[in-house]
């Protein structure tokens, strides 16, 4: 199955200076009844974008966001902690984000979201400081040179597993890889009977 | 050979193919369970590609998140939140028919929460790795498995190849000093822990769990700390098999039988860790005098004893936690007036909590104006506690007695506290909205949450212990 390839981008951040935003943030429970991937963007952190009755919160961040230009979502550390939902990672790109760059993000959020066209990006912790400080600068975010270059700011290196960046990169789901290993997996059945 | 940990035997047991600096390893997967939150999109997957379950022989599906746990109607309709979750509930019904998957389905006299129903058909062994699209995998690591969550890409991975690309974690030894006192116990351990190492503090790691406190515990508080493993980061959370384990195990449905549970126990007991293995990290915890434990913020690392005071916000991060759940610093916890009290989810929701929770609760009255809200683990749970009376002692006491399901833990089909609500809750997640919007979360042990429903705020369950002075 071909996914949408990640490998430059030139974008605003949008920042969440939060710690521990956990996937129910990134969307509420009662949004995931739904049986398929699509469509999700507009449950992205809905309860922090609307109130009780639906309509906008003045004093939501999301106010006035332009999801064209403003692509890469800095958040503050620990970020996409708890659920192990997929629904998190499809609600962000859905919504318009392509990157996530924060100093710690959630081992099973990251993994979800490398299958799924948003390149998560651990930085250190100074680059991180100066990312929460500057919402709306302009960053580069190169995944074949494990580059992120901020305006005015100078460049961080950042590491992604290899075979998912690969994966990334070519656009490409890893069970094609996973299925060519058919034999191995049958020999190893084998063995174990 | 060098000494080796539980974790480094299971790893080594499950490699199909070796990582490499290029590829991650492929490790093989013993069971997978699925429900029907995170598994249609996968069945999409396969369907798109022209796949088939693998290995339906060892994937078992059951239902617990969207399903009610109100009873039917007369006419035999269950009240589902939405026709989303209803329609949820038929794609795995689907799904499962048209893959030959086994489904404990609604009905089914063993239905219940994916990581209560695991363990008590014995399907759960040790040395097992296991998986399903639920971070609460971990649970199943109290019996020595290898089990951990992943999300919808990686269950139709597995579905279609038995199989997941996995780099290898590193290991941390989570070692308990001491033995808690009375009223404390694993719920109490496990946010103790938290408090500890942090949200974050697991990230990257496989834990083991160990020290006298842990071999002491019963199967059920094994669960409950390595259910708790994730709210610490941590994928995994496992204790090594032991006599508990092997005791526990005996006659399940799923277990081997005769010659082959001979077998499978002198395989099992090899599991355990070997003097000297090494581990990435070592953290010990102190708990000789651990009290019962609860949460006052937004994150479970926010954990204090439940006789503390509220401590005054640190920053700009702790302060909004307080704004939003509104405890005045320097005030004790139980000054707070509880609305809902709700006992139940994959972390607390078995017989040995249900006993701990109607120890507290027999022959008393829940205050009025609290919603307590009791929902076993299973459908096995639910006979097992009728059959002992803890029904009626709920029940008398003012408490809703409910189908067995995931609830008002993940509230999302239709168990819910209203806005501004102050819940105790046996679950493991304070999430900002987890229990239904605006809904501020205090997670506790079963004892705790049942003394806080009967006195109507947040209380300590000591005094109710057996042999503790008369309170009422």
């Amino acid at each position: 199955m071909s996914r949408e390839p990640f490998r430059k981008l030139t974008s605003r951040t949008l920042v969440l200076s939060q710690e521990n935003i956990d996937t129910d943030q990134i969307i509420p429970a009662r949004f995931l009844t739904t049986t398929t991937r699509e469509g999700l963007g507009k449950a992205a952190f809905y309860d922090w974008r609307y109130d009780a009755n639906g309509r906008p919160k003045n004093s939501s961040i999301f106010n006035g966001y332009n999801r064209e230009t403003h692509k890469i979502l800095v958040a503050g550390s620990n970020f996409g902690c708890g659920s192990s939902r997929e629904h998190a990672p499809w609600a962000l790109f859905d919504f318009g984000f392509r990157v996530v760059i924060s100093s710690d993000i959630a081992d099973i959020f990251k993994s979800n979201a490398l299958k799924n066209g948003l390149l998560p990006v651990t930085v250190d912790e100074a680059t991180h400081r100066k990312l929460l400080a500057s919402p709306g600068i302009a960053a580069t975010v190169d995944l074949e040179e494990e580059s992120v270059t901020i305006e005015g700011l100078g460049e961080a290196r950042f590491k992604v597993e290899p075979f998912a960046r690969r994966c990334l990169i070519d656009g490409v789901d890893p069970l094609g890889h996973l299925l060519n290993q058919i034999a191995a997996i049958e020999a190893y059945e084998r063995a174990r009977a | 050979m060098k000494p080796q940990s539980l974790f480094d035997k299971l790893w080594a047991r499950h490699v199909v193919v070796e990582e490499t600096a290029e590829t991650p390893a492929v490790l093989y997967i013993d069971l997978h369970l699925i429900h029907e939150v995170t598994s249609p999109q996968a069945f999409a997957a396969l369907k798109e590609r022209g796949l088939k379950v693998r290995r339906p022989d060892k994937t078992l599906g059951t239902l617990d998140h969207s399903t009610p746990t109100k009873k039917a109607d007369a006419e035999g309709r269950l009240p589902y939140a939405s026709r989303e979750a209803e329609e949820q509930v038929a794609a795995l019904i689907r799904n499962c028919e048209e893959h030959g998957v086994d489904l404990l389905g609604l009905g089914d006299p063993r239905r219940g929460i994916v990581h209560v129903i695991g363990p008590e058909l014995g399907i759960t062994q040790p040395g097992k790795t296991i998986v399903c699209g639920d971070s609460h995998t971990s649970t199943h690591g109290a019996f020595g498995a290898l089990a951990f969550g992943i999300g919808t890409t990686e269950v139709g991975h597995v579905l279609a190849t038995q199989c997941l690309l996995q780099r290898k974690p590193k290991s941390m030894r989570v070692t308990f000093v001491g033995i808690p006192p009375a009223g404390a116990g694993a719920k109490d351990m496990a946010l103790a822990m938290i408090g500890e190492i942090g949200a974050d503090g697991g990230q990257g790691y496989a834990i083991e769990f160990a020290g006298e406190a842990v071999e002491a515990l019963s199967m059920e508080g094994r669960m409950t700390l390595c259910n708790m493993s994730i709210e610490a980061g941590a994928r995994v959370g496992m204790v090594a098999p032991d006599e508990t384990t092997f005791a526990w195990l005996d006659g399940r449905d799923f277990s081997p039988k005769g010659d082959a549970w001979d077998r499978a126990v002198e395989d099992w007991k090899n599991l355990a860790t070997e003097e000297g293995a090494p581990f990435d990290r070592e953290v010990e915890i102190e708990i000789s005098a651990l009290a019962p434990m609860i949460t006052y913020g937004v994150s479970p690392d926010a954990s204090a004893p439940v006789d503390a005071l509220a401590p005054a916000p640190a920053g700009d991060v702790e302060r909004s936690a307080a704004d939003y759940m509104r405890f005045e610093a320097g005030r004790p916890f139980a000054d707070a007036k509880v609305d809902r009290v709700f006992i139940g989810s994959c972390t607390n929701s078995r017989l040995e909590d249900l006993r701990a929770a109607a120890a507290v609760m027999r022959g008393r009255k829940v205050m009025r104006g609290v919603v307590a809200l009791i929902v076993p683990g299973s459908e096995a749970v639910k006979r097992a506690a009728e059959a002992e009376g803890l029904d009626r002692v709920f029940i008398d006491a003012g408490a809703e007695w409910r189908e067995p399901g995931c609830s008002m833990c993940i509230a999302m089909n239709g168990d819910a506290g209203a806005p501004g609500d102050l819940v105790v809750s046996t679950s493991n997640r304070n999430f900002i909205g987890r229990q239904g919007k605006d809904v501020r979360t205090v997670l506790a042990s079963p004892a705790t949450a049942a003394a806080s429903a009967i006195e109507g705020k947040i209380a300590d369950p000591r005094p109710y212990l057996e042999g503790a002075a008369d309170v009422a």
